[in-house]
């Protein structure tokens, strides 16, 4: 089984990339279960979201807490927030963040991928220019990384399942698989 | 057709399938996104439904008595405090003989605030005469709805679809959605056994005296005892066109087993990997899933446990001065067997603490090794606590 963690901020569609992967992933052929961190919801706040894959039914209904991999949405959370936390060593962290804004000296151990996915959001004007909502370019950058769910079962789950711009979203995901820099193991 | 669905949302999905006519609720916290889901349905035209947005939970039961005493199908949702709101209305929709139908998603009651899992709010409400059936994962969420309707119809009692908070509330999973058509040939359009009628003007819930109202209890009780025998039937019926069957309890690996498990909700499926773990090392070690809570399944829960050598009980709940509500359930269900197992209750994941399958192993050994229970309830994975002198 496979566990992934996502880090967010309220408002950025956290939650949302989990749900979507998960339909895509099920459609891909795995069996899948997403949830988001117990609690209440605030904007702007810290967000977790969880994914679980595997070729069985998924009967494990606890917290993730040792996560195979973890997607971070907004690099500003690394000021506050351990996204390793728990981590895996040699897991995969995909950072929403241009090459070389990011610090691979803290990730050591893990494998690192990064993706100026804001930039791809604002291109797509998906949200606002002040909140970019980044989360379906991730999803493309994050099927990249993991070679897989293919990118006809991402973009058909965002057609399915986004109520608005589908067209701009399939293109900014398209867009992030093919600029994702898979950076890999940091030593 | 199988679909990627929150656990709220499959509930949502069973009340669409059941054309309820009337679905009545008070949207805010503790809440969940059931009546959400379906306040859209209404919206939009997805259900041909009077969606009535009340003032409490209290009001909301009491829409609901009036609506189906009309000869309307009704639902609602509520959780925690809201169903503690609720507890006198109950009362009235049972002994009214309504067979309401509503989910209740097990959250813990305050103070302090909690919205996580807990079962104490479904449990405290055992005596109220509505039946109860917990559910594992969305799958049997959504079943359950539909089959609460065709159970509550016949014996003509309310029933609770209860389901953990955020484990089965809020996860994403899997679930096959049947189609109306299915959904139709296995649920007939409801035709109540009495409705109030302008035309032919009668009171409903009348004063009693002594000379009726034991009667009237009685009838009650008798209804319960029915439902235990047509629950089978409609199960055996809902398998026969949707090829699922879960029984009023599920005997995991109990055939032979020492040491049996007794679980409910989604301790159920942890209960299954404890089994995946311990029984490859020779450890005789069963489940015994209990859905139905109300009316209690007292025969077959004395067949799943009769041989067993050790009886454990996990409860995500309390009775403050007693001990652990399953516990207290299967204690008095074995009772009188004789020579019957000695039960070990453990409380655990209280508040929406995380049981995980290492907590059920060390339950499991600690269990293996202690020829009798220490206490009436053990409180595992506890925190130090300091307090005031």
């Amino acid at each position: 089984m496979l566990e992934i963690r996502f880090h967010g901020r309220g408002g950025q569609g956290t939650v949302v990339a989990t749900i979507l992967l998960s339909k895509a992933f099920f459609q891909a052929g795995y069996q899948v279960q997403s949830f988001p961190f117990f609690g209440v919801e605030r904007r702007g706040a810290p967000v977790e979201a969880y994914l679980r894959l595997d070729a069985k039914k998924i009967l494990l209904r606890t917290n993730v807490t040792a996560p195979d991999h973890v997607v971070v949405q907004d690099q500003t959370l690394l000021q506050s927030i351990d996204v390793t936390r728990g981590l895996k060593p040699g897991g995969w962290i995909l950072l929403n963040s241009p090459e070389d804004a990011a610090d691979p000296g803290r990730f050591r151990g893990f494998k690192l991928a990064c993706v100026d996915a804001t930039r791809i959001a604002l291109k797509h004007q998906l949200g606002t220019r002040t909140h970019p909502i980044v989360n379906t370019a991730m999803m493309g950058a994050f099927a990249r990384m993991l070679g897989t769910p293919p990118m006809e079962a991402v973009c058909n789950a965002i057609r399915e399942e986004v109520p608005s711009e589908p067209d701009a979203n399939i293109a900014a995901a398209r867009e992030a698989y093919e600029e994702v820099i898979l950076i890999g193991e940091i030593l | 057709m199988k679909k990627v669905l929150e656990g709220s949302h499959a509930v949502a999905e069973a009340v669409r399938l059941a054309k309820v006519q009337v679905i009545s609720a008070y949207p805010i916290t503790p809440q969940t996104h059931i009546v959400e889901i379906l306040s859209d349905y209404v919206t939009t035209g997805k259900m041909d439904a009077k969606y009535l947005r009340v003032e409490s939970e209290h009001s909301c039961m009491a829409a609901l008595i009036g609506a189906q005493s009309s000869g309307v199908r009704t639902f609602t949702a509520t959780s925690s405090q809201g169903l503690a709101l609720m507890h006198e209305l109950l009362h009235w929709a049972s002994g009214a003989r309504l067979p309401i139908v509503m989910a209740e998603v097990n959250r813990a009651l305050a103070p302090g605030w909690n919205i996580w899992n807990d079962q104490t709010d479904s449990l405290a409400q055992r005596d109220t005469g509505w039946m109860q059936l917990y559910c594992e994962d969305g799958q049997e969420v959504l079943d359950t709805t539909i089959q609460a309707y065709r159970l509550a119809e016949i014996v003509n009692l309310p029933a609770m679809v209860v389901l953990d908070a955020f484990y089965l509330s809020h996860t994403y999973e899997p679930v096959d959605v049947p189609d109306q058509d299915e959904v139709d040939r296995f649920l007939p359009t409801y035709e109540p056994a009495f409705i109030l009628d302008t035309k032919h003007p009668y009171s409903l819930s009348p004063l009693v005296t002594p000379n009726a109202y034991m009667e009237m209890r009685y009838d009650i009780a008798m209804a319960m005892d029915d439902a235990l025998e047509q629950f089978d039937r409609v199960e055996d019926e809902f398998a026969k066109i949707f090829d699922r069957r879960y029984g009023a309890v599920e005997a995991i690996d109990c055939e032979g087993a020492d040491i049996v498990f007794v679980t409910s909700g989604t301790v159920t499926s942890t209960g299954r990997l404890l089994l995946e773990e311990l029984r490859p090392r020779g450890e005789k070690v069963g489940v015994l899933k209990i859905k139905l809570f109300r009316p209690f399944p007292v025969e077959a829960v004395r067949r799943a446990l009769g041989k067993a050598k050790k009886v454990v009980v996990i409860d995500r709940n309390f009775s403050f001065g007693a001990s652990g509500i399953f516990a207290q359930e299967v204690r008095a269900a074995i009772c009188n067997v004789p020579g019957h197992p000695p039960v070990f209750g453990y409380i655990a994941g209280l508040g929406g603490r995380d049981i995980t399958v290492k907590l059920l192993e060390e339950i499991y050994f600690d269990v293996k090794g202690s020829s009798a229970p220490r206490k009436e309830s053990i409180w595992v994975g506890l925190q130090e606590v300091n307090r005031a002198t």
